[in-house]
């Protein structure tokens, strides 16, 4: 190495170093230390004791751990597959020629602009039993609406249903990506005789796959991890219907203070998040097609 | 090009950068006034009116003395910001707690015991009124002394009495007459649904992991190390509450309820006439004048189960406490110990319209006292079933196993004794954890409290 490269690879070294302090002291320390603490009997408090595996059999064990873990599932198994074809369907009807588009692209937009505690309040009282208005809408087809999100059987679809009103994230996303199709290829595939349905199957689909990928792979975290709206809007009941994994966690190290257990929660709840995006990538390998390509 | 650094000036940056943080870390020496005075910090939870009355009594000591100036902030989530602020080394010199919160701080050695200031200084727990001074004991040591305490007591609409052919000067003194009264206050609207109800054990539902206590019932054994949720009292007090589902219906309370709007507004259902008793402590007082000034309402202990009993109640209590590890002991505990003082303990619990802690109060207290109820409250705390919060740092678990018990039976999806066995059953073996690192920890933390003390 010159002298030179020397000093460029010191001049280098110190403008990224702030980042890289960071990146040590704000996630690598910490990741490291709840690996650690996840080993111990710790209370934040008190010093902690290494207790090997035992916070991982207790979980393991934990019926109410357990519960959470399955409410999780439930959400993300209905949520996530929910959310993405109604953004994908929204964002290919905000993509037709029709007037005043951008009026409406903004209008879909607005709702995931609102923050989320405003949200889950105005939600609450949209989900309400007595006065909320969809039982009112519910009423004049006939049907008597339950009370949403006191009902066990129905504080979890009340959750999901709630989380279509923040797509417009994904729908831009979306729509950029459909932006992105060369016109050439719908040209080419009317010349082929495809109908409207053949174009979107054959060619908006798969040109849209990388994008899709990608939503779907960050709406899978963003499931997994839910937290702010069911904390505020049910508090995990009734009969702890609506507890995820994240509010069971933040139970353990805040209120309970089982600081070492919420860890070995934590790194379980990474353990999922990392396994299913790493299945996402291998089974969207095969389906994820590149223009590049 | 020249070399963008030279070899001096890298280092010298580099040397910079690290030394930032570190310079941060250390930065907090003993902080002064312009005047030369200490500044101690005081953590506190309240806000608006009982945020100002505190607000009062530590203006009061700043200006009786030269050397100490109480810097009074009001925060959120108090016990959490402690907790962490105490871990990281960095705590204020006086927190406002909750008493319940103690027995956990306590055992892992977040708190100062203060009995050898006490001690030195001449206060005595018999100063205080016995159920509120219990609160602040634990594992025999003193952690706190109490601000503000709250009994909870029945809350009723004379007018609705009234109306139902009730005599308003004569609320039920047993469950069995809650019941008939609750009857007779509830009216339903077409199709059955609940235009007013007498009363129901969830609203507003905050401490539905205690009515056993009106049952003569209890959570825990005398030594802490069973839990009693499963005990024929407490199932009693359970199969009484899912009677209330039984008799007017699960979803018609649940839809009824869900009408009211948030508690702190004109749409609590209480305050707008819609439920004719609760279960509430004496901050009602300023809610009533705030959203309802016309209620015409009244107070009495709330039934029990038996008329022989004494009066039951559920004591809670606002404290101090001196974190361990703080930066000055002794002068936080001079501001706490300013506190005690009757005249500014009556001015503190005048503002907040609490009762006050100490046994023996100034003879106007009563008179010109704003809650115009207030002798009910304190009534209750002197009676012997005056109960606070299990006295366990497995409380919050337990009492959110109950709460699931709760739910479960209320939804009328399992039997009470069934679902509480289960929340005894899960909540045993954490209570034993607990009580095991306890034992493990005993001899030593009470040597530090003892030479602490």
């Amino acid at each position: 190495m010159t002298n030179r490269e020397r000093a460029h690879l010191r001049a280098g070294l110190l403008f990224v170093a702030p980042w890289l302090t960071g990146l040590a002291l704000l996630i690598a320390l910490p990741t490291a230390m709840t690996v650690y603490y996840s080993f111990c009997d710790y209370s934040v408090l008190k010093e902690p004791v290494f207790i090997g595996l035992a916070n991982y059999k207790d979980l393991a064990k934990d019926p109410v751990f357990l519960k959470s873990l399955w409410n999780t599932g439930f959400f993300a198994f209905f949520a996530l597959p929910l959310g993405t074809l109604f953004a994908i369907f929204l964002a290919i009807l905000l993509n037709q020629d029709i007037p005043a588009r951008p009026v409406f692209r903004t209008i879909f937009f607005l709702p995931s602009l609102v923050p989320l505690v405003a949200l889950a309040i105005l939600w609450q009282w949209m989900f309400n039993g007595r006065f909320g208005v969809i039982n009112h809408g519910l009423s004049k087809l006939g049907v008597d609406g339950p009370n949403w999100l006191g009902d066990t059987t129905w504080a979890k679809p009340a959750l999901i249903a709630m989380g279509l009103w923040g797509v417009g994230h994904a729908v831009v996303i979306y729509l950029a990506g459909l932006q992105d199709i060369p016109k050439s290829l719908y040209e080419a595939a009317r010349v082929d005789g495809a109908d409207w349905w053949q174009q979107t199957r054959h060619v908006t689909l798969p040109m849209l796959s990388p994008v899709i990928y990608f939503n779907l792979l960050m709406g899978c975290i963003g499931v997994l991890q839910v937290f702010a709206v069911p904390y505020i809007m049910t508090g995990g009941g009734p009969a702890r219907s609506t507890l995820f994994l994240t509010m069971y966690l933040y139970d353990q190290a805040f209120v309970y203070l089982n600081m070492g257990y919420a860890c070995a929660m934590a790194l379980v709840l990474f353990a999922l998040i990392a396994g299913l995006t790493f299945a996402a990538h291998k089974l969207a390998g095969r389906h994820v097609v590149y223009g590049g390509n | 090009m020249a070399a963008l650094l030279t070899r001096r000036e890298f280092t010298r940056l580099a040397l910079a950068a690290l030394a930032l943080p570190t310079v941060a870390c250390v930065g907090r020496q003993e902080e002064r006034r312009p005047d030369g005075r200490l500044v101690i910090h005081y953590w506190e939870k309240w806000e608006d009116f009982e945020k100002e009355a505190m607000g009062a009594v530590v203006d009061a000591y700043n200006a009786s003395q030269d050397r100490v100036f109480v810097n009074y902030l009001s925060t959120g989530q108090i016990d959490q910001k402690l907790l962490l602020a105490t871990a990281g080394g960095n705590p204020p010199d006086v927190a406002g707690l909750w008493a319940w919160r103690l027995y956990t701080y306590a055992e892992m050695g977040a708190l100062e015991p203060l009995d050898a200031l006490m001690r030195r200084d001449g206060l005595s727990t018999d100063d205080y009124l016995p159920s509120i001074i219990e609160q602040c004991r634990y594992r025999d040591f003193t952690w706190a002394l109490p601000t503000t305490p709250a009994t909870l007591a029945l809350h009723y609409n004379r007018d609705l009495f009234a109306e139902a052919g009730l005599d308003p000067d004569k609320p039920p003194r047993t469950i069995a007459e809650l019941d008939a009264a609750a009857e007779r206050l509830t009216k339903r609207g077409p199709r059955g649904a609940i235009d007013q109800l007498g009363f129901s054990p969830t609203e507003p539902g905050w401490w539905n992991d205690r009515w056993g206590y009106w049952f003569g019932g209890d959570l825990l054994t005398p030594d802490a190390r069973r839990v009693t949720i499963d005990s024929a009292e407490n199932i009693a007090a359970y199969e009484w509450v899912r009677s209330f589902p039984q008799r007017y219906g699960r979803e018609e309370i649940q839809l009824f309820q869900a009408a009211g709007g948030q508690f702190n507004s004109a749409q609590n259902l209480f305050l707008s006439g819609k439920v004719g008793m609760v279960l509430q402590g004496p901050w009602m007082a300023t809610f009533v004048d705030k959203f309802a000034p016309g209620l015409n309402w009244g107070v009495a202990p709330f039934p029990a189960v038996s008329e022989a009993m004494d009066p039951v109640t559920i004591c809670e209590a606002d404290v101090l406490v001196v974190p361990k590890g703080c930066r000055h002991r002794e002068e936080a505990w001079a501001f706490i110990k300013f506190t005690q003082r009757p005249e500014n303990m009556e001015r503190l619990c005048l503002g907040q319209r609490k009762f006050s802690p100490l046994r023996s109060v100034s003879p106007d207290f009563a008179a010109k006292h704003p809650h115009p109820h207030i002798g009910v409250f304190r009534g209750l705390a002197e009676s012997p079933n005056a109960k606070g919060a299990p006295e366990s740092p497995a409380y919050s678990e337990y009492r959110d196993e109950i709460n699931y018990a709760f739910d479960l039976l209320w939804n009328l999806k399992q039997e009470p004794a069934a679902a509480l066995a289960e929340a005894a059953r899960r909540t045993q073996p954490k209570l034993d954890r607990r009580n095991e690192q306890w034992d493990r920890i005993a001899a030593q933390r009470r040597r530090e409290w003892e030479g602490g003390s």
